[in-house]
């Protein structure tokens, strides 16, 4: 959530300096702006930026900012991470050029952006009145870097540190003011803005079929995102540990897909009705690990659904067994007078159930007597749990033989069913990439024992979507279950080819954590009558009618408007509920109202009878043991929502930089990612409040291609043919290793490394101007701000060795690249420069220029060259005129064939403060097989989970590619 | 609500009762053999089954039905072929050999006695054999052999919904059994040779479970019969010392067990180990 406005004054600055590139950095800095903007609430003028036009009612943009802030998921994600949403990418200089240009551009900031941003431009304007706290830009294409204002949708939740942030934030916002305007540029904006204005207005009513069978609806804003109905949901019952939970959709070939929480909806579900089913999405592997007994629940009617529905198989005696389970948790002990023969039958145990199985049920159920219904729940779970098929999401396929088969993806790995028979498994661990192009499904599998390669596994599926939903599927199951925080979507917009998709959501640790702070009382809530559940709601068998149930519920009234779209039977059952009662006061109105029906002991709800429901709670006799005091969901809401790592971050200070660089097509690509983390034993307290974080994108472009599109566009549409997700695992150490092996094509080349440093110069050439810029600008700020932070001394740049990339980075570090050749002495001057820089300062600075790039080195490949650095500069635009004394400093370099790995460690003492400073540098040589955003991610990955407690403060990636007429 | 629910592997070899049959003479000359060995002494091999029967029955407790023998099935001493029991499930299967499948009747009327839900393979084109069946207590193996097929292997996941079924290639031996079995709740006893511990490679790679494995030096000794006896703990029975010296060695290592050590010399001639004469069950509930 840190941004700061710093970098993008700068970059203004620099655009103004460089003419050409003006236009595109106005709209960065709009970006940033915006993302300041969200912090800053309490800015008055709205004008903070200067490309936000004054014109606009300052009142509606403050509204929007406060909206802005909110930002649920984004909160969750790092820093820097949110940077690339809203990474753009500098127009070019020749007005001729442009469009061509533009559109190749304007699908790469799709990808860095979340990944329906890809989506044709046109929806880019709509997009942008919508979520409100995007300015429009200038240019339409540019507008495609939206996605970072519909995630700010969401609900403001604020935490203290929000709170502090702002404050960095306004003072920010003041120096903006202060930094020149282009007066064109707002009038552009302002006119847009007001335009779209009335548009954000429109609402849409959506429908949720909650577990227990009611459904809830709501009006939500047109383009809201995922995750702003997920939220509502979750309110709506209460849930807190809602991580395991998800959002589904039918589309039209009656196929599952789950609500990407980061995407706006209107885009996922397209014409399809408004209407989701909320159900579990990873099946906790042990459910007596959850916090809250309101949690098991909610999972236990959705194993009830998938058992009766047949999805989970089970045996006679555990049909019985769970059944019994069922009926002590929603009817309670048994009693012989009023549980005849009857009551039973209306429950459903098994797709399809004998009076064998319903007298098992009851006999077993007289055994569960004095069992609360939590423990009831528990114990269904324990058994639940144990099924073979418990959590196993299953997708049909045919193997290489055409052989059909079954694949299931569960929270160990991928296991391979030929008629209910296993047949094979990949367990996570064993597989290094999953990938899809068309309607094929690809793993690559770690060598077994005594094998020497890898073994690239292929399935065939009945469609590309298909096969696009199963590896979705795949990158979440395996981000939740297997990583401990979820793979940045970063290196996804430095991917060049398919899908950017990731799972953005809390990984299980993440989750279980958070558990741990949930401190509510138990929360009350209602178990509602299986029975209906169990027939009506389940996904899968919503269309089957069931006689059963029209007979029961023929004579209750149900909630208006209810169940629309369902058909007959479902809408019997489906109750309208009003969500609203809860959002006012976060107060659990959530207590769902509960009405005897007229026939029988069947339990219907109804929107208002609470009085009745409890009377019919003691008629039933039920022992609702674990129902505890109202539950005040605001307050620990805030702890819960609050983001772990902003939690514990007080005390160190992150940095981490990584710098890729790329070359594509024949010629060859060649990453360079550096990695530099730097980890401060002591931070002022007030440090806590945010990080530092800068993302500059520089982006060239042979001149000579700038006709053709951008050969590494990649959308995130459905219809995109190809994906790729190389799992990382938890011990990282030889994900680079992998990486290589898999490059096998990089061995062979080593002059590679020349291109690569020819192009990391010319980065520096197009970079310089901004990071200077951006220099001043936190030297300023720095000043302005009273508390002095630790301060990174750069003198490790000076203990650095002569290396070229490194010297290429330490320039970037320093911020004062003026120099086109790179030498060392260079940088420490440069270093002296920026004296102070407070880490409380959230920058974000998107720069993006276009130079030439020469080819001579390969001079019949055209290429494209593209440089983008996600730069956090927190970690002290290196002030190396500082005064922290060098303890120490070291510099490890191993190099293998296609990756060089250097680390450089330097301790110093500054003012009692000792920090020490690890910076990774990364070099991942390869040709066009080489899946750059993996292996950066890994690098990524990696230098996190090897130094946890820091973070990444700078990427680069500098990108070549060839370009080929006519080719995206 | 002991015995019901699913095991987490630890109600592995819980048994109450267990079905054993005599042997019949023709076993001698007409037991189907994978290859010309020694004759059987049919004495001898009578009285190491009386020895093997007298455990379950007096030193163990169990409630052992015994059937009698049929001189026109010469196989059908090894009941474990016939039938699969878990929990209160049995599945009647359909013997790879055709010269077999009769031996189901009389087990299917043992079982059905004990009050067992009874499922019956009558699927013409399947073929499962007791002995390629492993079960963990927490999933199955199956052997895809000589006598057992992928459609047979279907019907015992169809019987057995609550557990994973997972295949293995059998290709040396003649059933999954004949170099592995459970030997303790979450230990695979398992032989030395290459096809043995290839077999469980593949098993260990199929299973989301991790097994302990007891690596013994030979493949038939590996075939043994655990139980896990109230009052009696964990019971192993095993090849004697005098047959498998060396396995011997490495079972005597288990300091938990109660091990008992069981000659089967006859019965291995022709292709008979530990586990293949005795169906073990454990009633929980009188239905």
């Amino acid at each position: 959530m840190t941004t700061e406005v710093g970098p993008e004054t700068e970059v203004k600055k620099d655009s103004e300096q460089v003419g050409a590139d003006a236009s595109e950095e106005a709209t960065q800095s709009q970006e940033d702006i915006k993302c300041e903007k969200t912090l800053s609430e309490e800015a008055q003028d709205s004008p903070s930026s200067p490309a936000l036009a004054s014109q606009s009612s300052p009142s509606s943009q403050k509204k929007e900012k406060d909206l802005s802030e909110s930002k649920g998921i984004s909160r969750f994600i790092p820093p820097w991470l949110k940077k690339q949403k809203s990474y753009n990418l500098v127009e070019p200089k020749d007005e001729a050029k442009k469009k061509a240009v533009e559109e190749g551009q304007a699908v790469e900031t799709g990808e860095c952006q979340l990944p329906e941003e890809v989506t044709p431009p046109e929806g880019n304007l709509e997009k942008a009145t919508a979520e409100s706290q995007q300015v429009a830009k200038a240019n339409d294409k540019e507008e495609e870097k939206h996605s970072l204002s519909s995630a700010d949708t969401q609900p403001a939740k604020e935490d203290s540190k929000e709170t502090e942030i702002k404050k960095v934030s306004e003072e920010q916002e003041e120096k903006q003011k202060i930094e020149g305007k282009r007066e064109t540029k707002e009038v552009q904006t302002a006119e847009i803005k007001m335009e779209k204005a009335p548009k954000k207005i429109k609402t849409v009513q959506c429908k949720v079929m909650l577990l227990d069978g009611t459904e809830y609806s709501c009006d939500l804003e047109k383009r809201a995102k995922g995750q702003v109905l997920f939220d509502k949901v979750c309110e709506q019952l209460n849930l807190l540990e809602k991580d395991y939970f998800g959002l589904l959709f039918q589309d039209n070939s009656d196929q599952k897909n789950w609500l990407d929480s980061s995407k706006e909806i209107k885009r996922q579900i397209r014409n399809l009705p408004w209407l989701f089913t909320f159900n579990v999405k990873f099946y906790p592997p042990d459910p007596s690990q959850l916090t809250e007994d309101i949690t098991r629940y909610f999972l236990c009617l959705q194993l009830r659904q998938d058992i009766a529905s047949g999805r989970l198989p089970c045996s006679f005696v555990t049909h019985s067994l769970l059944g019994s389970y069922t009926l002590q948790a929603e009817l309670g002990d048994y009693d012989p007078e009023e549980h005849n023969n009857d009551y039973i039958s209306e429950f459903q145990f098994a797709p399809s159930q004998s009076k064998e199985m319903e007298e098992k049920v009851v006999e077993l159920h007289k055994t569960h007597r004095g069992l609360t219904p939590a423990q009831a729940d528990s114990h269904f779970l324990e058994n639940a749990k144990r099924l073979s098929m418990y959590g196993v999401d299953l997708h049909h396929a045919k193997d290489s033989e055409g052989v059909d088969i079954m694949l299931g993806v569960c929270a160990n790995g991928l296991l391979i069913y030929k008629d209910r028979l296993r047949i094979n498994r990949f367990a996570w661990p064993k597989i290094l990439k999953i990938s899809y192009k068309r309607s094929s499904f690809y793993i690559k599998v770690r060598p077994a024992e005594l094998e020497q390669f890898e073994s690239t596994i292929g399935f065939k599926l009945p469609n590309h979507r298909a096969a696009k939903r199963l590896w979705k599927v795949c990158v979440e199951h395996h981000t939740f279950y297997r990583l401990v925080s979820p793979e940045q979507p970063a290196k996804a917009k430095f991917l060049t080819l398919g899908s950017k998709f990731r799972y953005s959501g809390r990984t299980q640790a993440q989750t279980r954590q958070a558990s741990n702070l949930i401190d509510r009382p138990a929360p009350y809530f209602e178990r509602t009558s299986s029975k209906r559940v169990s027939r009506s709601l389940d996904g899968a068998p919503m269309g089957i009618p069931d006689q059963s149930l029209l007979r029961d519920f023929s004579a209750t009234t149900v909630g208006p408007a209810g169940g629309v779209v369902f058909d007959g039977e479902a809408v019997g059952q489906a109750k309208l509920k009003d969500g609203k009662g809860r959002d006012e006061d976060g107060s659990p109105t959530k207590t769902p109202q509960l009405e005897l029906t007229q026939d029988e002991k069947d339990l219907d709800k109804t929107q208002d009878d609470l009085l009745k429901h409890q009377a019919s709670i003691s008629e039933l006799k039920r022992n609702f043991m674990e129902s505890t005091p109202e539950p005040r969901p605001s307050e620990w809401e805030k702890r819960r929502i609050t983001p772990l790592s902003l939690q514990t971050q007080g005390s160190s200070h992150e940095t981490l930089t990584v710098v890729e660089e790329k070359k594509q097509a024949e010629v060859g690509i060649e990453e360079t990612v550096v990695i530099d983390e730097i980890n401060r034993g002591k931070m002022q307290a007030d440090t806590d409040a945010g990080e530092t974080h800068k993302v500059e994108h520089l982006s060239k472009k042979d001149s000579s291609s700038s006709s053709s599109s951008d050969s590494s566009s990649s959308s995130e549409s459905e219809d995109e043919l190809v994906g790729e997700y190389q799992p990382q695992h938890r011990v990282t150490e030889d994900i680079i290793r992998e990486e290589q092996e898999e490059n096998e094509g990089a061995k062979k080349k080593e002059e590679r490394a020349t291109e690569i440093i020819q192009s990391v110069e010319t980065l520096q050439e197009g970079s310089k101007l901004k990071v200077t810029v951006e220099h001043s600008q936190v030297t300023a700020k720095a000043l302005t701000q009273e508390n002095a932070v630790t301060i990174k001394t750069g003198e490790k740049n000076v203990m650095e060795e002569g290396k070229r990339e490194e010297n290429e980075e330490q320039l970037k570090i320093n911020g004062d690249v003026s120099h086109v050749d790179i030498d060392v002495a260079s940088q420490i001057i440069c270093c002296s420069e920026p004296p102070v820089v407070k880490t409380e300062m959230v920058t974000i600075s998107d720069a993006t220029q276009r130079t030439e790039i020469s080819t001579k080195e390969v001079p019949i490949v055209q290429t494209e060259t593209k440089t983008i650095t996600y730069e956090s500069p927190q970690f002290d635009g290196s002030a190396g005129g500082d005064t922290g004394l060098l303890l120490s400093a070291q510099t490890i370099t191993s190099e293998s064939v296609s990756t060089t790995t250097t680390t450089h460690i330097t301790k110093t003492v500054k003012g009692g403060v000792s920090e020490t400073r690890i910076e990774k540098r990364i070099v991942i040589t390869g040709d066009a097989d080489i899946d750059h955003d993996q292996a950066l991610a890994q690098a990524i990955k990696e230098a996190k989970e090897q130094h946890p407690d820091m973070s990444v403060t700078r990427v680069v990636v500098h990108k070549e590619t060839e370009l080929e007429e006519g080719k995206e | 609500m002991a015995g019901l629910g699913l095991g987490d592997g630890g109600s592995l070899g819980r048994c109450s009762h267990a079905v054993v049959r005599s042997l019949s003479e023709s076993l001698c000359q007409h037991a189907l053999r994978r290859e010309k060995g020694k004759e059987v002494d049919f004495a001898r091999a009578e009285r190491e089954h009386q020895l093997y029967v007298g455990v379950l029955k007096s030193k163990l407790g169990l409630q052992v039905l015994e059937l009698p023998a049929d001189e026109s099935l010469p196989d059908c001493v090894f009941v474990e072929d016939v039938a699969v029991v878990c929990e209160e499930t049995a599945l009647i299967t359909r013997p790879g050999a055709p010269s077999r499948r009769k031996e189901v009747d009389a087990m299917k009327r043992a079982l059905e006695s004990l009050n067992l839900n009874i499922v019956e393979m009558t699927d013409e084109n399947a073929t499962l054999d007791g002995g390629d069946v492993l079960f963990t207590g927490r999933e199955f193996f199956v052997g895809l052999s000589k006598r057992t097929n992928q459609r047979g292997a279907e019907i015992l996941a169809d019987t057995f919904k609550d557990y994973a079924v997972s295949t293995v290639p059998v290709y040396d031996s003649l059933h999954l059994k004949s170099f592995c079995s459970m030997a303790g709740p979450n230990l695979i006893a398992i032989g030395s040779t290459e096809a043995a511990q290839k077999a469980l490679k593949t098993m260990q790679q199929m299973s989301d479970h991790r097994y302990d494995k007891l690596t013994v030096p030979d493949d038939a000794a590996a075939n043994c019969v655990y139980l896990n006896i109230p009052g009696k703990g964990h019971v192993l029975l095993h090849r004697a010392p005098e047959e498998y010296p060396e396995s011997a060695k490495v079972f005597e290592k288990l300091k938990d067990h109660m091990l008992i050590p069981i000659a089967n010399t006859e019965m291995e001639k022709v292709d008979g180990l530990l586990t293949c004469c005795s169906v073990l069950i454990n009633k929980t509930s009188e239905l």
